[in-house]
């Protein structure tokens, strides 16, 4: 490894020091199928790994709750013809088998949050833009880049090897709380398939940490000449700061996860205390499930800004693109980015207002919350007023980002309630929540993944996906996920917990009213599923029949559409261009086009420099 | 190294952080390691914040006294009703038997902490292109880390097969000498279940601390640095292992001190 280390970095600086008109990789030796597509080092061949991976992920995970949904909405439906796909996990009555009922929760939870939502969007747009974006060859290291991918390929084989197992996946919930995932004896899901989802785990974490040091150190030194952090997109300004966040928070689920193991195979007690279990009372004394919760959310919540933050980046690039306009408050981005980054480490208890935790330790982390909408309004702010009065080019992407803002803030709203410890008491472990975060973290997050796909298609594969399935795809989509999960905070205040596998035994809730609400949220449910066929053929028939696409789309001023149309291994073909501005110059007071790329000189532009551009002609003299 | 050959032209506007340059003045490399240094700051933290918890979940000998109305000069035992004193738990020495509190944990975290001393020597004369001293101090570090692994080996060896003759009384009515995962007679369960987990999972940090500096040591006898030019490489790792030392310092006063 000490050797390979020293050879990229020496050849990757050959590159940037003098920009030498070829790859040297293409020059020197034919690269085979296995070096190209499968062990490749290629920045942009390890996103489409990511990229495709997490979309597989995605259906699986998707299709995971078109199964629990059917439960939920047709609890007495009899369903013997997914016979062959569900096999012993349907009952003799076909109805789904109630482990496998929360097997299904949790493996929907964890495919989406950790596989589809991090590896999937972060791991394939920070790999595809970062150095694309700062105008760099590949990232600092292609070689952990790519143990990153392939650790991140172990830990979905592990995870994917835990469904077909007879005592079936983990199914504590996604959050895996002990004793009832410590204990083997507890449910058949705490069996084999918790060792596979925390072996899974502490493997994913790896792959996270290699690909999250590599993007920050990327960010720092490989920029281009004049690239300084001000010049910056957005995007990659909120894959820094993930890659910050991952790199400070996954460790902690990585030591709850081996302690955890060790519950689990070794009779030590650290989260265990007192427990009986079918009669029998188990020997370990002194631990504490509640030190787990801790542990866990100190992971748990700041993984939710994992996920989110690239998606919001992206949404600043789109909609300041499309909108033809400069992002509005730049500066103010980057704060408030940098703002829920910080906040972001010190809220996880308000998952735990409901845990027994001391009440005034509640208040602190209510207070501390309820800061976070601050920076969280200021973005969405900002997200309108740079589409007021701005000249809209409505293309797939920027529709799926106008819909990511849309949910970012009809989700958030309901975070101000569930800030609060007095209300969670009422609203704790309901549909409530579960509506919550599926707008404001999963559904904004997979919206700015898709906007991120339809925006930078053209650049990972050199065609366009077609346009009107992305229109049907974006109002399906859209329409859906309202659909679904509006109902659901009618239901939660309600009363209706999460997890259940029915509620038929409570009189409360047989109200004929929410058994018909919770059958319509599962038609919507089954029906925005479906929309996402339109996308997965899309995708695949893009990928290979789609029309060429043009040097920059968009008509966009970052620096990835200055590189060939299927740009080789190091990205551009002569020298890496000089960037002498930001990238938001769209629309520029007497310019003659409607928006000039970071690379053009601002002494090229005379018409349109202003009084803020004195500082960056002067510098632009320096620079050469 | 080669970086550093076509540092950028700064200017009167232009600064070091206008791309094209490596704003910290540290080589990608340098910075992953410090990046992963600080990423398993916080699994240490994690750990650390665990101990915590879970000791002052326990009574103290001293609360146990005042609790049951002892006297406060009872002699300290061990038993399962308390954390045990420290002092009373690590006080024995290779061959002799005394009672010298924490001299043998004090003895190990000297050599450790001597090792890291002679790592800066190694790094130092890798910046003076001296290939035989990196050798020298690199062995004098291998060996650093091979002395502390040994001691800590026999510190679990003892810690596992007891003290004194009978044992303490388990809460199943029988006498236990010694300590696993499941029952300690030093004290709770988990006093034994956390120094294992803990002082372990320091342990194999140290491990592949040790296995990277023979890495580093036959590289450097083969003349790979040599000839790429810089000893970069025993820097990083030297990183790693002062990281290694620092973390040893905090569960050193977590376990031993307080």
């Amino acid at each position: 490894m000490a050797t390979a280390h020293v050879d990229i970095h020496a050849h990757a600086h050959t590159h940037d020091a003098h920009g030498h008109g070829h790859d040297e990789h293409h020059d020197h030796h034919e690269q085979s199928f296995l070096e190209k597509y499968i062990f490749s080092q290629d920045h942009k061949v390890i996103a489409k790994q990511f990229l495709i991976t997490g979309l597989l992920w995605a259906f699986i995970g998707g299709g995971m709750s078109g199964l629990f949904r059917l439960q939920l909405g047709f609890p007495d439906a009899d369903l013997s013809i997914l016979k062959p796909l569900l096999g012993g996990w349907l009952t003799d009555k076909g109805k789904i088998d109630q482990e496998f009922y929360l097997a299904l929760v949790t493996m929907h939870g964890t495919i989406m949050v950790f596989f589809v939502l991090t590896a999937g969007l972060s791991g394939t747009f920070s790999n595809f833009l970062i150095p694309l974006q700062v105008g760099a060859r590949d990232m600092a290291s292609g070689f952990l880049n790519m143990l990153s991918y392939w650790f991140f390929f172990i830990s979905s084989v592990l995870m994917f090897t835990s469904i077909f197992i007879s005592t079936g996946p983990a199914s504590g919930g996604w959050v895996i709380y002990p004793p009832l995932s410590a204990l083997p004896q507890a449910m058949s899901g705490s069996g084999t398939g918790m060792t596979l989802w925390l072996l899974s785990m502490a493997i994913f974490i790896v792959s996270s940490l290699l690909g999250s040091i590599n993007y920050i150190t990327t960010v720092i030194n490989l920029r281009t000449i004049g690239m300084s952090f001000t010049k910056m997109p957005l995007t990659i300004w909120a894959f820094f700061i993930t890659a910050v966040i991952g790199v400070l928070s996954f460790p902690v689920l990585f030591s709850a996860a081996l302690l955890l193991l060790f519950d689990r195979h070794f009779g030590t007690s650290f989260y265990l205390s007192e427990i009986y279990i079918g009669g029998e009372a188990l020997s370990n004394v002194g631990g504490s499930p509640v030190l787990f919760q801790h542990l866990f959310w100190f992971l748990g919540h700041p993984e939710v800004y994992i996920v989110l933050l690239p998606a919001l980046g992206m949404t600043s690039e789109i909609i300041a693109t499309n909108s033809r306009k400069p992002i509005f408050g730049y500066k103010a981005m980057i704060g408030s980015m940098l703002g829920i980054a910080f906040l972001s480490f010190i809220v996880w208890a308000h998952h735990m207002f409901m845990s027994g935790m001391n009440p005034f330790l509640g208040s602190v982390f209510m207070f501390l919350t309820l800061i976070i909408a601050v920076p969280s309004a200021v973005k969405a702010f900002n997200y309108i007023t740079t589409l007021w009065r701005g000249n809209i080019v409505f293309t797939p992407a920027m529709l799926f980002s106008i819909g990511l803002v849309s949910l970012f803030i009809s989700g958030g709203v309901t975070g101000i309630h569930l800030g609060n410890s007095a209300l969670d008491i009422q609203l704790h472990d309901t549909y409530f929540v579960v509506a919550h975060f599926h707008l404001v973290m999963g559904a904004a997050s997979f919206f700015g993944m898709m906007a991120g796909v339809y925006h930078w298609f053209p650049k990972m594969f050199g065609r366009m996906m077609d346009e009107k399935m992305g229109y049907i795809h974006f109002w399906v989509t859209f329409v859906g996920v309202y659909l679904v999960f509006f109902p659901m905070h009618y239901i939660g205040i309600a009363g209706f917990p999460r997890r259940y596998y029915s509620w038929t035994n409570f009189d409360a809730f047989n109200i004929p009213a929410f058994v018909d609400l919770n059958m319509f949220i599962s038609i919507a449910a089954f029906l925005t599923l479906a929309g996402q066929l339109v996308f997965g053929f899309n995708f695949f028939y893009s990928m290979f029949r789609g029309r060429l696409a043009p040097a920059n789309p968009w008509n966009s001023n970052t620096l990835e559409w200055t590189t060939p149309r299927f740009p080789g291994h190091g990205n551009w073909e002569g020298d890496i261009p000089t960037v002498y501005r930001w990238p938001y110059d769209y629309s520029k007071p007497g310019s003659k086009t409607d928006f000039i790329p970071q690379h053009i000189p601002l002494s090229q532009t005379p018409e349109s420099n202003n009084e803020h551009d004195e500082h960056d002609l002067k510098l632009e003299k320096e620079l050469v | 190294m080669a970086t550093t050959t076509n540092a950028p032209v700064l200017g009167q506007h232009r600064t070091i952080w206008d791309g094209g340059t490596e704003p910290l003045k540290a080589s990608y490399g340098k910075l992953m390691m410090w990046f992963f240094l600080l990423s398993d700051t916080f699994s240490f933290a994690g750990l650390l914040i665990t101990y915590g918890m879970i000791r002052y979940s326990h009574s103290s000998f001293g609360e146990y006294l005042a609790a049951t109305g002892k006297p406060e000069t009872t002699p300290f035992s061990f038993s399962i009703d308390y954390w045990p004193v420290p002092e009373q738990v690590f006080d024995a020495i290779p061959f002799f038997e005394v009672h010298l509190p924490l001299v043998f944990v004090g003895i190990m975290t000297f050599i450790l902490i001597v090792s890291s001393v002679t790592m800066v020597l190694a790094v130092e004369a890798g910046h003076r292109m001296d290939k035989a001293d990196v050798q020298k101090w690199m062995l004098w570090t291998i060996l650093g880390g091979m002395a502390f692994l040994g001691c800590q080996a026999w510190e679990w060896s003892h810690f596992i097969h007891g003290k004194g003759a009978i044992g303490t009384l388990m809460p199943d009515g029988n006498l236990f000498l010694g300590a696993n995962l499941v029952q300690n007679q030093y004290g709770p369960p988990l006093f034994a279940d956390l120094f294992f987990f803990i002082t372990g999972f320091h342990g194999t940090h140290v491990t592949s601390g040790v296995i990277l500096n023979m890495l580093i040591f036959y590289n450097t006898t083969m003349g790979v640095y040599e000839r790429t030019g810089h000893y970069e490489m025993v820097e990083k790792i030297g990183l790693y292992w002062h990281f290694v030392d620092l973390v040893w310092v905090f569960v050193f006063t977590f376990f031993y001190l307080i």
